[in-house]
Parts: structure tokens; sequence; C-alpha cells
């Protein structure tokens, strides 16, 4: 069995995924949150890869297109969010304080 | 010996993660992730997805990380900024996340243990960008719309989202 | 054709009844009479057209069906929405359409100045449209609809002034008890079912007559008298009907006197095969009968409100309806059903326009010598009480009570010496009414006029109410039996009639009862003041059945309910609402608007989710 077979490669994925997962809950940093769910969508995107190599289908790649289009629009929207409460008065981007939003 | 870059890739890229989620200073976890990016477009090719490797080059790492290089130079983020997130990256706050996060490996680890040997993806060609562009625009023509549907919400609500923010005032109109 | 138009007689006002309450109460009034009272004069139009077309070429069967629709199906039941228009119905459907034209056209005038006369015409076309399903309906469970819609449009009207309490009281009390009846008639169709199969008259009816009366059918029966009872205000059940009286006079005249609480009188008629062959049952409706209208006239003695008496009189003439079939006189029962409905709904129509006049007072002793302010309502009060009384010869009311004396006699003559009593009773207490209201000094001076549009139905159905009688004589008058011949296809034929002297004593009777009652009450030496010893307390509160049960059934039931209040079902539901509110208390918590708590619910989610999917 070679090194390179998608059973590997879906491990990474699960690495990857839980490292992505551990950003997202122990940062208080939108912006650090922000690229962790990065890492978790590219862990699944991974994921997807893995399984179009070993049914050898483009299908993999189909689904990666689309991982990849929602990502860009979640990091568009993200981002801007991120700037406006930057601008709005919260420099410290600070997760937490996500509750006092309202008013 | 063909295995080579895939190990390889695979290391960079775990390494990589771990160091952008650990990182204080936000420019150097952007750059970690740059190179999550790229190593993983590597990992992509070994497995025989070219096309998707260097979407995830040009797309990922190019157009989407640049956005995250403007955002934090826009941030104007400073010395003030790098203590405070050493100080929010005490040891005791990631005992809780590192243990769901790690509960989740081991689960999902113990199921990938369940899959069957596959067969050895190896001998097989890649799969070239012609055979994923007859299915795009065959049988998932519809996805295709609804992944522009998709960028075009994400477009509209981002310029939205940003319309009254004037440099780097308060953004109140 | 013909079939056409037996559902069109009931859609008419059951559409009028839809339009007016849709109008939210926002209809004037003009258009709101115009609505109720024309829909249902159409529903009279089509059912004289309809009665003289089965009159002059008879359905080959007897009757007319019409199918509306498939209820339900299953096996070993089957219920169809069905109309049937048979003699019987046929009489029905000309009174209750009829009748009901005329006082929904009186209650134009009587409800003109109301503001919620919307409400108040929705309700009786509404009633109207579900009197008319019961009397159609060839299938026990559509009859059981329309029976529960006169219910339930009997209760909306006794409560129509819903701003006063006791009304309120009074409606309720009206819908508990004939839901006691309900009850059981429902009981009673049900096991009519199991044994049919079906509720459908003709083949519940056969199974009557193909198989033995057992035991089973006589609870049936006797359940379905239970029913038959409440609606109708007979002994035991009868408690509600004078309290009824505190609705709207029309409602009292169409609703309390005419059709609805004559619908145990009809549905007994509708399955009389089933209680011909239970002696038991024949018996206790003809004690029922007896009894009922025995107490009933003595209440009405002693009463002092118009309305009440009235009332009373209702009763009372029910029970003579209810003997006459417990003694198997069916046409006499149908016949006497047809002349109260005039004579009644022209008393309570003439007490109407008295009680506008007079200020809204109801008490007779407040009213006195309204003879010479009101003649025309005097004359149709006088035509009524006539009527009521029996007087020989001239009136309707002579004519069916003689049939159901000659149908007592030959069951029994204690019936018919009880029978004679109760006409005796009825002369004296409808004729003492008229002579303190009409004669004798006055005690509250009229005022106003008695419009046309009340006016016309008063003349109408005075007329009725004198010759009203005249389809059905007994032999030794005139030959004249249209009725009996009408009906004998389904009731068989009449009984022969009795030795002359019967005729003789009912025609007597009813005079000395007038006689006695000028003795007492006339004008100068009468008395003017409500006798106060302690049998007429008794009997004013008729005969204290209120209190009997209030003492045997409300109170206990009240006070096991208080001692049950904190029983083990209520802890388990107070229980369950603790956990919930708790529960909803702990879960509050999560909701700390912290995205990174978020984040880590759904991912201990994820992974509980999948160390449950991979658990090998």
């Amino acid at each position: 069995m070679s090194a390179a077979s998608p059973t590997h490669a879906l491990l990474l994925a699960t690495l990857l995924f839980a490292v992505g997962m551990l950003g997202v809950l122990a940062r208080r940093n939108l912006l650090l949150m922000l690229m962790s769910i990065e890492i978790m969508l590219n862990a699944a995107a991974l994921a997807f890869i893995a399984a179009g190599a070993r049914w050898h289908a483009a299908q993999g790649q189909v689904m990666f297109l689309m991982i990849l289009s929602l990502a860009a629009a979640e990091a568009a929207v993200g981002l801007a969010i991120i700037l406006r409460l930057h601008s709005a008065g919260r420099p410290t981007l600070d997760a937490d304080t996500g509750n006092r939003l309202k008013g | 010996m063909s295995d080579l870059p895939f190990i390889l890739f695979s290391l960079v890229a775990a390494v990589a993660a771990i160091m952008v989620v650990t990182r204080a200073v936000a420019v150097h976890a952007l750059l970690y992730l740059v190179v999550v990016l790229l190593s993983l477009a590597g990992v992509f090719f070994a497995l025989g997805a070219p096309f998707a490797a260097m979407l995830e080059v040009i797309i990922y790492a190019g157009a989407v990380m640049v956005l995250f290089v403007f955002v934090v130079m826009m941030l104007n983020l400073g010395r003030s900024d790098r203590d405070r997130e050493r100080h929010w990256m005490a040891p005791a706050v990631w005992i809780g996340p590192a243990l769901l996060s790690g509960l989740l490996l081991i689960a999902l680890c113990t199921t990938l243990r369940t899959i069957p040997p596959t067969a050895a993806s190896d001998t097989m060609a890649p799969i070239g960008p012609q055979s994923v562009g007859l299915l795009l625009y065959g049988p998932y023509v519809l996805s295709v719309e609804l992944a522009s549907f998709l960028l075009l919400a994400g477009l509209v609500s981002a310029f939205h989202i940003g319309r009254n923010i004037r440099g780097t005032g308060t953004g109140e109109p | 054709m013909d079939a056409l138009l037996l559902p069109l007689i009931v859609a008419c006002p059951l559409l009028a009844a839809g339009v007016l309450f849709l109008s939210a109460g926002r209809m004037p009034p003009l258009p709101s009479c115009v609505i109720g009272a024309g829909s249902v004069g159409l529903s009279a139009l089509m059912a004289v057209v309809l009665a003289i077309g089965f009159l002059q070429t008879p359905p080959p069967t007897g009757a007319l069906h019409a199918t509306l629709w498939s209820w339900m199906q299953v096996e070993g039941f089957s219920a169809r929405i069905a109309f049937m228009l048979d003699p019987l119905s046929l009489v029905m459907m000309l009174v209750v359409t009829g009748v009901g034209f005329l006082i929904l056209l009186y209650a134009c005038g009587y409800m003109h100045d109301d503001p919620d006369i919307a409400r108040f015409f929705g309700c009786m076309t509404l009633f109207v449209a579900a009197m008319l399903v019961l009397v159609f309906s060839s299938d026990l469970l559509s009859l059981y609809i329309g029976w529960e819609g006169v219910g339930i449009c009997s209760y909306l009207l006794i409560g129509f002034w819903h701003t006063d309490t006791a009304n309120v009281t009074a409606a309720r009390k009206a819908f508990i008890v004939t839901r006691i009846g309900d009850a059981a008639m429902l009981c009673g169709l049900l096991l009519l079912a199991t044994r049919a199969g079906t509720l459908d008259v003709a083949s519940v009816l056969q199974t009557v007559t193909t198989r033995p009366a057992d035991l089973q059918a006589a609870i049936a029966a006797f359940l379905l008298l239970g029913g038959a009872v409440a609606k109708s205000a007979q002994v035991p059940l009868q408690t509600w009907l004078p309290d009824a009286m505190a609705g709207p006079t029309p409602v009292s005249a169409l609703i309390h006197a005419a059709t609805m609480v004559t619908a145990g009188v009809y549905l007994i008629a509708r399955l009389h095969p089933l209680f011909a062959s239970i002696p038991v049952a024949m018996t206790a409706v003809a004690l029922i009968g007896l009894i009922t209208l025995l107490l009933a006239a003595g209440s009405a003695l002693v009463q002092t409100d118009i309305k009440r008496i009235l009332a009373y009189s209702t009763m009372s003439q029910i029970g003579y309806m209810f003997l006459a079939l417990g003694t198997g006189a069916w046409q006499a029962a149908i016949f006497h059903l047809v002349t109260h409905a005039f004579f009644k709904a022209l008393l309570f129509m003439a007490a109407g326009a008295i009680i506008l006049r007079v200020h809204h007072r109801q008490d007779i002793y407040q009213m006195g010598g309204l003879a010479h302010a009101m003649p025309g309502v005097f004359a149709a009060f006088l035509a009524g009480s006539a009527a009521l009384a029996g007087l020989p010869l001239l009136t309707a009311g002579f004519y069916s009570k003689e049939m159901i004396l000659q149908g007592a006699w030959h069951a029994d003559p204690m019936l018919w010496a009880g029978a004679l009593l109760g006409a005796f009773a009825t002369a004296i207490y409808i004729f003492r009414c008229v002579f303190i209201v009409f004669f004798g000094p006055r005690h509250t001076e009229p005022h106003g006029r008695t419009g046309a549009i009340m006016a016309i139905p008063l003349v109408c159905l005075a007329v009725l109410a004198l010759t009203g009688g005249w389809m059905e004589m007994p032999d030794a008058i005139a030959p004249v039996h249209l009725l009996s011949n009408l009906l004998s296809p389904l009731f068989g034929a009449p009984m022969p009639e009795g030795p002359h002297w019967l005729l003789w004593a009912g025609s007597l009777v009813p005079l000395a009862g007038i006689g006695v009652a000028w003795m007492l009450w006339q004008p100068r030496t009468g008395t003017r003041t409500p006798p106060e010893n302690a049998l007429a307390r008794l009997a004013r509160a008729g005969w204290d059945f209120d209190t009997l049960y209030d003492v045997l059934i409300v109170r206990p039931f009240t006070t096991l309910g208080q001692l049950n209040q904190t029983d083990i079902c209520d802890r388990l539901s107070d229980a369950t609402a603790a956990t919930a509110r708790a529960g909803g208390r702990v879960f509050g918590r999560m909701q700390s608007g912290q995205v990174r708590r978020y984040a880590g619910w759904i991912a201990a989610g994820t992974v509980v989710a999948l160390c449950l999917g991979v658990r090998p």
C-alpha cells in the first residue's frame, strides 16, 4: 500500500480539521478564528479530493470547487465584518464581546 | 519514492497548521496559513488532482490570502495587540478546546481504521481539468450556478457591510 | 328537480348565516333583516313548492332521497350525509320554514334597534339550517349534527345579551343539561350502529323488525329517550327551559316553543318502530309525558313572569306530545306538534309585543287592563290562549288535544284522566294570564305602537292557530283526515275513535277551566296578588328541581372537585411544567451570546455524535 493512499490523506484531513477546530475554540481574535475556519474548510476539501482519488472520480474536484467558492464568499463577508467592527470602535476584535453587539 | 512528496507536504501542512493557530502576531499566522495552503496544493497534486492543486494555489493562496493580508494591513496591528494575544493565550484556555479536538481526532481516526484497505491509487492516472470541466458543465451545471449565486451574495453583503467605512475613522456616517 | 330542492332549502339559511357571521357585526340592521328573514322566506317558498310537488305526485317509494356525500366508509360501518323527504319530514319542514319565516319577520321589528342584530340573525338562520338538517336527515349521524347544531344555536341565543351574567348562566345551564341528554343519545346511536352496522334510518328500523327486541335494543331506546327528554325539556331534565327565557322573545318563540324543543318528539316519531317494539319504553315515554304535563301545568298556574308561564306551558304541551307518543298515537303527537308550533309561537310573539310596549316588564301583576290599549295584540293573544286551552270547535288546539286524549283513553283510562286534568289546568293558567294582563286596573301605561312588520306574523299565526286544526277532525264532527292520511304510510292507520262522551268531556273541561279562571281572577272581585302559600312557592320554583339537583349533583360534584384539586394527575402535569421551566433555565444559560461557546457546543455535539456513530 502506497503512503499516498487516500486513507492517509484522510488522516491528514482529520488532523487539519482538529487543529482548525482547536483554533476556532481557543483563539479570541476574530481574525485568527477566521483563519482557523479556513483550515477546517481546507481539511474538508482535502477529504473530498481524497475520496475522488479513491474512486478515481472527478466529482471530488467538483466538490472542491464548491468549497472554494464557499470559502471565498465566507472570507469576503467575514473580513468585511471584521473591518466594520474594527472601525466601529472594537479594535481588539474580541469574539467574547460579541454578545454586546446589540444596541 | 513517489510517496516522498506526499509525506513531505503532509508534514509541512500539519506543522504549519499548528503554527497558524498558535501565533500571537496575525501576520505570522497568515504567512503560516499560506504555507499550509501551498503544501496542501502539493498534497492534491500527489493525490492525482492537478486541477485542484492549481486552483488552490491561484485562488486560495493567491486571491483569498491577499484579501487577508489587506485586512491585516488595514487593521494596523501593533505591539500592544501582540501582547494582548499572548495574554489571551494563557495555557489554561487551551485545555478545553484541546480536549474536544483530541476526542474528535480519536473518534475520526477510529473510524478511519475501520475503512477497508483501498486499491492502490498511484497506478491510476491523474484526473485532469478536462474531465472536471466536462462534469462541471454537464451534470453539475446547477451547482455551478449555485456557487455563482453564493459568490454574488458574498459580494453584495461584503459591499453592504463595508459601505460606510471611511478610512480608518469611526465608520459612522 | 325535487331532490335538488332539498339541499337548497337547507343551504339558503346556512348561506345567510355565513354572510351574517362574516360581516362581523358591521352589517346595518336593514340588510341583516333582509338577509335573515329573506333567506328563510326563500326556504319556505321552496318548501311549499316541494310540498305541492310531493303531494301531487308522491314518489313511488314514499320518500324523496338526496344523498349528498358519503361521510365515512369503514368495515362494518358506513355513514352518509343524506337527506330524505317523507311525510313526517314534510310536515316538519313546513313548520320549521313557515313558522320560522314568520318569527324572523317578527324579529325584524322586535330587534330593529339592537346593535348586535347581525349576530342575532346569523344565529337564527344557522338555527333554521341546523333544524332543517335534523329534520331532513335520513342518517342518524347527520341527524345528530343537526341536533347538536340546534343545541349550540340555542345556547348562543339564550345568552344573546351576554353582558348580563344571569343570561349567560341560563345559557350555560341549558347547554349543560341538554348535553347530558345528548351524551346519552350519542351512546344510544352508537349502540344502534353496532346492531345495524349503519345509522341509516331505514336500515336501523329494518334491524328492529327483523331481530327480536333484546336488552341491547331496549337500552338503546332508553338512551335515545334520554336525549329526547333533555332536548324537549321533560322531567327529569326539564329545568333548563324556564331559564332559557332569558333570550330575546323571538328566540323563545322559535327555538324554545315552536321547533327545537319538539326535536325530541320528532326523534321518537322518526324511530317509532324501535320504541313500539319495546313496551317498557313506551310506558316510560307516556309516564314522562304525563308527569311533565301535570307538573308544568301546576307550575304555570302560579308563575308571575309572562314568559315563564309560556315556558311552563310549552313543557306541559310537549308533555302531551310525549303522552301521545307513549300511547302509540303518533299522528296525534305530530298533529299537536304542528298546532302547538302555531299557537305557542303566536303566544310568545304577542307576549313579546306586550313586553316591548310596557317598558320591558314581564311581571303580569304589573300589567293589567291592556285590552283597550292594544286591541290587536289582545286579539292575537286571546286566539293563542284559546288554542292552547283547546276551546272546542273553534281552535286548532282542541282538535289535536282531542286526538291525544282519544289515544290516551285507548292505552289506559288513567292516562286519559291525567291528561284531562292537565287540560283543565291549562285552561285555568292561560286564562288567568289573560284576565290579569288584559283586564282590571292598569298598572303600567303602554307606549308606542306595534308596527306592521310585527303585526303581520301575529295575524298569520292567529289565523293558523284558529283554523290550523281543520285539517284533521274527529269523525263525529266532520270526516276530515288530511294529516292522518298523509302520515299513514309511515305510521299506519290511526286508532279508531272512542265513544262520543269522550269528545264531550274534552270539550267541556277547557270551558270549565276558563270558568274557574274567571271566578278567581275576574276583573272586579278577583285577586290581584300572587299566591304566597308554601305550595305556590314550591310550584313557582318549578317544584324545586333546581335545589334538588343542586344538593344531589352539583354540590357533591364541586366538593369532589375541590377535594381533588391537587390530585396525582395534577401533580404529574405540574411536575412536567416545573421540569420544563428548570430545563429552560439551565439551557438558557447556554445562550450566552458568546460565539466561541456556541462553536464549542457544536463541536461537543459533533464529537458525541461521532463517538456514538463509530461505536463498534
